[in-house]
């Protein structure tokens, strides 16, 4: 009786395993079903164009091959032209000034917004929704309203410092002048985008637990040193994160600038990825492009990993 | 005593809430100013897109009038626009293109992120790695590449260049993951133990309970691929496919510019992607915020 019924527990152990075993099996043949097709999407349409990017920025690959003059191994010669050329280093410099203006005012803004909308008030709600607006209007929508705005002499913005100055400051040429053109397009940005970066920092600011504040004013602090001692301590991963966000986004900078300059005057709005279309798309020479587009690369990876450091640290305090 | 006690007591109560009603008006003053700053552009253009008179509005830019709707107004810009441009065909490309990237997107990316997160494989960590890598990798790093290659399969001007290769995302895939990750796991025993395969689980259990992240995505996705614009200006050439980004700039850059013409154009442009916001208000705020958080 007793070895009867441990025969069959072996049985059935055996039985077991092997139904795990299908079943494991039946599994993995599952999970590559539902990886297979995102997968060949990946590897086909970014992975490969990654690779290809890399490999002819070796080369003088163009976008129409000519039959006579096959396309050339020339090493790092791209690389050599485009630190030799003044306009890929103007736009390198012009994309770097973009960047390191407007992010820290993008970041500082967005907090300031995030913290005005944060108060239990009515209507805040509306608000919000109104500082978010720009985000879904069209980039392209927004540059040519600001376009307008911006018109040398009679526009808008002219009026508004001249009325604010009583008359001293401008008229100026905004986009026609080589020192404005920039910072026009800055203001801009900022303006589009900084509501996306307040709603990040807003749900920064409503995880801080209440506590903390209650801590802090019993031990008598007001409320602007519990915004240094807790706001912003608070927020130190959700600034990490807004900083570098937006640093990457900064250096994608194209649109703005395609529908309102050019690049230009003279090269002044010019950006990176302004460089690139133009060397790629209307020039077609497709190797030199892809080179702008290979360094284009290694910056937004210097980047994002100087982010994974700083949150690294942030893990080991704690 | 008691009665001067108690008139300190008011006033100092009074004085209080005094100043808290001082506060308050002066949050709502800068709520407001802040809210001017950030409407402006809006209504300029709204208001000037219904001027018909075009001297009108060159006059109106240079003063408060650029604001306040009236003179000769009506819709004659807008009919003005669908007579010069197939703006209806331009209006159908984006809402075609965008939604079927979004929509196919959804369900790809949401499949393989739940074999990642919920079943047990060998290569399971190596794919996870690769799109973690992959998230790194800006469009911009490899049109010029993609270009050649579509350029090769004649894809150029077609509605397939501007949807396929975004479909699948691979920072969708990671938000997906994050959120299937959390989802507990008896679930998925409970149905096993019921005969239920790993297709069926994941449409019967997990997409219903995930409905947060589907949100989430679709509306990141949507805001990248609603304004788009490097990739079409490359992709397209005719009206054919142009999505309406594209189809504005160049409405825009053609000489003379007609301004009201123009307005109207982009009026048209920003209602629909405004309205879509106002309606789903509450989840654009909840999808920007859960982007934030795990970065």
């Amino acid at each position: 009786m007793i070895s009867e019924s441990a025969n069959s527990n072996t049985k059935s152990l055996e039985k077991n395993k092997k139904n795990r075993s299908s079943l494991q099996r039946r599994e993995t043949l599952a999970a590559w079903s539902f990886c297979a097709l995102p997968l060949s999407f990946l590897l086909l349409f970014l992975i490969t164009p990654f690779i290809i990017a890399f490999v002819i920025s070796f080369t003088n690959q163009r976008l129409i091959t000519n039959p006579n003059l096959p396309t050339q191994f020339i090493a790092l010669r791209n690389f050599v032209r485009l630190f030799n050329s003044a306009s890929f280093r103007q736009a390198l410099l012009n994309t770097f000034i973009f960047a390191v203006v407007v992010v820290p005012l993008q970041t500082f803004f967005a907090l300031l917004l995030a913290v005005l909308v944060n108060q239990k008030l009515r209507f805040i709600n509306l608000f919000r929704t109104i500082y978010f607006s720009p985000v879904v209007t069209t980039m392209v929508v927004v540059s040519i309203i600001w376009y307008f705005l911006y018109n040398p002499g009679e526009g808008l913005i002219n009026q508004m410092i001249s009325f604010i100055s009583f008359g001293k400051l401008g008229p100026y040429n905004w986009l026609n002048d080589t020192a404005l053109a920039l910072p026009a397009i800055m203001i801009l940005s900022i303006w589009q985008g900084v509501g996306f970066q307040m709603v990040i920092y807003l749900a920064g600011l409503q995880g801080i637990p209440d506590e903390l504040y209650e801590a802090g004013r019993v031990d008598g602090a007001n409320a602007w040193q519990q915004f240094w001692q807790i706001t912003i301590p608070q927020l130190r991963n959700t600034t990490i994160f807004v900083i570098i966000s937006t640093t990457i986004l900064a250096f994608k900078l194209f649109t703005q600038v395609w529908v309102m300059t050019k690049g230009g005057p003279q090269g002044a709005t010019k950006t990176l990825i302004i460089l690139l279309y133009e060397e790629g798309f209307k020039m077609l020479r497709v190797g030199y492009a892809s080179g702008i587009g290979v360094l284009f690369f290694l910056i937004v990876l210097a980047v994002s990993l100087i982010q994974r450091i700083y949150l690294k640290e942030e893990r080991a305090v704690i | 005593m008691t009665s001067v006690d108690a008139a300190v007591k008011d006033s100092q109560r009074f004085s209080f809430k005094f100043r808290k009603n001082i506060s308050i008006t002066l949050s709502y003053l800068l709520l407001i100013v802040v809210a001017l700053f950030f409407l402006f552009p809006i209504i300029f253009m709204f208001v000037s897109s219904i001027k018909n008179n075009e001297t009108q509005i060159i006059r109106d830019m240079s003063s408060i009038s650029a604001f306040i709707p009236y003179g000769d107004l009506g819709l004659k810009n807008y009919f003005d626009v669908f007579k010069q441009m197939p703006f209806g065909r331009f209006m159908f490309n984006s809402v075609f293109i965008v939604s079927s990237t979004v929509l196919s997107g959804l369900v790809l990316n949401s499949m393989i992120a739940y074999a990642l997160a919920r079943l047990r494989f060998k290569g399971r960590g190596l794919i996870l790695s690769l799109i973690i890598a992959l998230i790194i990798i800006p469009t911009e790093a490899v049109v010029i590449p993609l270009l050649l290659m579509v350029n090769r399969i004649n894809w150029l001007d077609s509605y397939q260049v501007q949807i396929i290769p975004f479909i699948v995302d691979a920072f969708s895939i990671f938000l997906f993951y994050q959120f299937f990750i959390g989802l507990p796991k008896s679930l998925d025993e409970a149905a096993k133990i019921d005969g239920a395969n790993p297709f069926q689980i994941y449409r019967k259990i997990i997409v219903p309970l995930s409905r947060p992240v589907f949100a989430t995505v679709a509306i990141l996705q949507f805001l990248v691929r609603w304004g788009d614009f490097l990739w079409p200006l490359m992709v397209t050439r005719g009206y054919e496919y142009r999505p309406l980004p594209v189809a504005i700039q160049q409405f825009f850059s053609q000489d003379p510019k007609v301004w009201g013409d123009i307005f109207a154009f982009a009026s048209m442009v920003t209602i629909p992607s405004l309205i879509i916001f106002l309606l789903f208000q509450k989840w654009f705020m909840r999808s920007v915020a859960s982007s934030g958080i795990k970065g």
